[in-house]
């Protein structure tokens, strides 16, 4: 504070009355905020493409509910930061045993919920029982499932007894899917949520806005929230976006809809524009159970027809990371695999005449309506046209049709989607996903990294499950989706890069 | 009259059981399991068949249809799956917002579409004619949600006259609340425009070469006095018929104007519904759009009485 008021000085010095007013304005309004560093502007207005489907990330799986809450309104025993890296949050520490089958965390004491009730190891064990339970509806269940019994030998330990090792426990516990919630409000999260986070919801215009209000009351005085009301906006029509974001209705769009508009702002003094990192992994899935997919060299041949930066360009204009299997750049124990099966159409051209595909190859490609996987299927479909590939391109509805025809019905070529979760290399190990992808080796790398705590040891195995992928290719790698950021040139602290989807307002504030 | 009234309510109640039915057979073929779309690609069987138990998904179909419309008489419409609150309150929100948008590009479209109407029916092949054709044309060739976006670029983003998005409610005032949906409005009015400008002219035409229109020129009725006092009045039934018609389009084209500027009404919400298969709210709201379209048409029926006293003798 007292340095934004030196600014200002010059400006008043010749009215001393004036000065005096505002000074005693300025240290109100200082009184008024938690945080008296960012006195100038304390509301925030953020556009988001896609409004959440309720607010309680632990019963359903939609992004935007985690876009949302987490970390604004839920917290969890411990958080994912910005670089990715699990730090202590509701949990202060925390011991796991030698055999890696008991976790201890010593618990924040002092911490409350936004309707008043305490939150001690009897909530965090209703939390993950609710979460485990026979009733549960959690879309990540899977994540507790390695937990055997909770102890909570008194008000700030809790004790997980696992069945087996699970090395990516702690990491799942950062997700908004293990948020910490409390009995008597859990059921109403959906509309009314009650977390341990620094906002409450204030209004909810269903279709339109809305708006959150910082608590008073919030535990963690060592956290500089500075903002004290937010709006979220829900704006689909990327040009709407463009608008809303020139008008100033909106003062930042984490994830700009449309990448051709992205660059009109980066000679835009008034904002700033940075292309981020996701988890989005653009990756077209192929049928591997049946012809002709079946056969590896003609996956590998597809994967040789493809040229990623023209794809990338084309596409996306230039805007995204290639990858050469399924794990991004930003996850621990990334190995670059683009150069494995390189852009080589006559290469690609000789392999599909040896799997018996001289004379041509047709197959279709169900693609969603989403602007990226249409523009790749089109791009796609152009590179392998030059290889004497016939693909068509079959538009459909995503979810609501591409969850039963070709997720749940296998009844598919090759599709295209971006893996939204991040870590999710696992997918190729369950049993009948949809690429119908069977590798017994790679199945045990999986399930070995899963059970190993060690994480240098861990993340080694994932680099080679990477390497297994980028060899059997039972999709094409293409991309990583851009984070599209655009927001105001005098706001600081926004999330550059995105190692689970969320917009973490926390440490948001206004330049004076 | 009371008769009529009353074949008439009861033929609506037919229909309306007829659409229900319809609308829920249609529902039932369409692809897309709700539960599975809440919970993502990592939901296990489990996790689902609990969601669809909660859902009331796991019921047989002829229990879901007797329940929907047996809640419907009691006034219970049930609750979103996406948004946990009563359907009727998310209706009743967003009718605040499409039911003034829709009056307010009627009106717009009939002050629009009247007078050029019948000044280019008054003069035609002139100057004021020709301009009405292209006008026409042009606006109903051109889709409405395009002319939103060019109006948007136009008046919000240059000119800074409109906001570019969204709607602040009706509790910041009346004129600030008009000012929000005026653009939008206009985007859905010039279709509307174009088509009843082209009706309302043909019809003058038509009117004006009549006996009667002759017969008050003859008695020494100026042009204008006769155009105004006798030919309008008599021309306006086909253009009533016509508006009656254009409701359902008007409601349809509310889906995609509200999407362009982020307006919180019943067409945003169709269509977000249906991207999540909110089963719940999509019946209902398909439901009401059809309520709506049948209650326009009794409306414009009880017009014709007003517009046409010939009509009051029958029945």
């Amino acid at each position: 504070m007292s340095a934004s008021i030196a600014r200002t000085l010059p400006f008043f010095s010749a009215r001393p009355a004036v000065l005096l007013s505002a000074l005693m304005a300025a240290s109100a309004l200082s009184l008024a905020l938690a945080s008296p560093a960012y006195a100038t502007r304390s509301d925030l207005k953020i556009g988001m493409s896609i409004e959440p489907a309720g607010l309680d990330p632990t019963i359903a799986a939609p992004v935007a509910i985690g876009q949302v809450t987490w970390q604004n309104i839920f917290e969890g025993l411990v958080r994912l930061t910005e670089k990715g890296e699990i730090k202590p949050q509701l949990a202060k520490s925390w011991t796991i045993s030698p055999d890696g089958l008991t976790y201890s965390f010593t618990l924040q004491p002092g911490v409350t919920f936004s309707n008043g009730e305490a939150f001690t190891s009897e909530t965090a064990k209703f939390t993950l029982d609710r979460a485990r339970g026979e009733k549960s509806v959690n879309p990540q269940k899977r994540f507790f499932a390695a937990i055997d019994s909770i102890e909570t030998p008194d008000a700030t330990t809790l004790v997980l007894h696992l069945k087996e090792p699970a090395g990516n426990l702690l990491y799942h516990l950062t997700w908004p899917a293990a948020v910490m919630v409390e009995p008597k409000s859990a059921d109403n999260d959906k509309t009314n949520p009650v977390g341990t986070g620094p906002f409450t919801l204030k209004s909810w215009t269903k279709g339109d806005r809305l708006e959150l209000t910082a608590r008073k009351d919030y535990w963690d005085k060592d956290k500089k929230v500075a903002l004290s009301d937010i709006t979220f906006r829900f704006i689909n029509d990327p040009q709407a976006q463009v608008a809303a974001l020139k008008g100033g209705d909106v003062d930042a769009f984490p994830e700009l809809g449309a990448p051709e508009l992205f660059d009109g702002f980066k000679d835009d003094k008034k904002f700033i524009a940075y292309a981020g990192n996701t988890e989005l992994k653009v990756v077209a899935g192929m049928n591997t159970a049946r012809p002709p997919f079946n056969d590896k060299r003609v996956r590998q041949a597809l994967m040789m027809a493809v040229d990623r930066a023209t794809l990338i360009e084309g596409a996306w204009s230039g805007l995204g990371t290639p990858i050469g299997s399924h794990y991004t750049p930003n996850d621990p124990g990334y190995v670059d695999e683009t150069g494995k099966l390189p852009y080589d159409p006559e290469k690609a051209k000789a392999l599909l005449k040896e799997a018996g595909y001289g004379k041509g190859l047709t197959f279709s490609i169900k693609a969603p309506q989403m602007s990226y996987a249409t523009r790749t299927s089109e791009v796609l479909q152009a590179m392998l046209a030059d290889v004497g590939v016939t693909m068509n391109i079959v538009p459909t509805e995503f979810p609501a049709k591409w969850l039963p025809e070709v997720f749940k019905g296998h009844d598919f070529d090759m599709t295209i989607v971006a893996h939204a979760e991040p870590m999710d290399i696992d997918i190729y190990s369950r049993p009948d996903y949809y690429f119908g992808y069977q590798n017994p080796a790679f199945n045990d790398t999986i399930a070995t990294a899963e059970k190993t705590t060690d994480d240098a040891k861990r993340a080694e195995l994932y680099g080679a499950a990477q390497t297994m992928l980028a060899e059997d290719v039972p999709a094409l790698y293409l991309y990583v989706l851009p984070k599209l950021g655009i927001w105001d040139a005098k706001l600081e602290g926004l999330w550059k890069d995105e190692p689970i989807p969320s917009n973490d307002l926390t440490g948001v504030h206004w330049k004076d | 009259m009371l008769r009529t009234l009353a074949r008439r309510l009861a033929g609506l109640v037919a229909t309306l059981a007829l659409i229900s039915l319809a609308l829920f057979l249609i529902i039932e073929v369409l692809p897309g399991d709700p539960a599975a779309i809440m919970l993502g690609t990592s939901a296990q069987a489990d996790t689902l068949a609990a969601l669809r138990h909660q859902m009331g998904l796991d019921e047989p179909a002829i229990a879901r249809y007797l329940g929907w419309v047996g809640g419907m008489l009691h006034g219970d419409f049930g609750i979103s799956y996406s948004y946990g609150v009563p359907v009727s309150q998310l209706i009743g929100e967003r009718l605040a917002v499409t039911g003034p948008l829709t009056l307010m590009a009627t009106l717009i479209s009939l002050l629009i579409a009247i007078p050029l109407g019948v000044f280019a029916a008054s003069r035609p092949g002139r100057i004021v004619d020709q301009g009405a054709t292209l006008f026409s044309q042009l606006g109903i060739a051109v889709p409405n949600f395009w002319i939103g976006l060019l109006l948007l670029m136009a008046l919000s983003l240059h000119l800074g006259w409109f906001p570019a998005s969204g709607f602040d409610g009706w509790d910041h005032g009346f004129w600030q609340g008009l000012h929000a949906l005026f653009l939008p409005a206009l985007a859905m009015a010039v279709p509307q425009a174009a088509i009843l400008a082209r009706v309302t002219r043909a019809s003058v035409i038509d009117v004006m070469n009549e006996d009667f229109v002759r017969t008050a020129r003859a008695k020494g009725l100026s042009r204008s006095r006769a155009l105004w006092r006798h030919v309008v009045p008599n021309a306006l039934v086909p253009v009533a018929t016509m508006l009656g018609l254009q409701i359902s389009y008007l409601l349809a084209g509310a889906v995609l104007v509200e999407n362009i500027f982020s307006l919180p009404g019943m067409g945003r919400l169709a269509y977000q519904a249906l991207a999540q298969r909110d089963l719940v709210v999509i019946k209902n709201v398909v439901l009401l759009f059809a309520v709506i379209v049948i209650v326009v048409n009794l409306a414009v029926d009880a017009l014709y009485l007003l517009l046409d006293p010939r009509l009051r003798g029958r029945s």
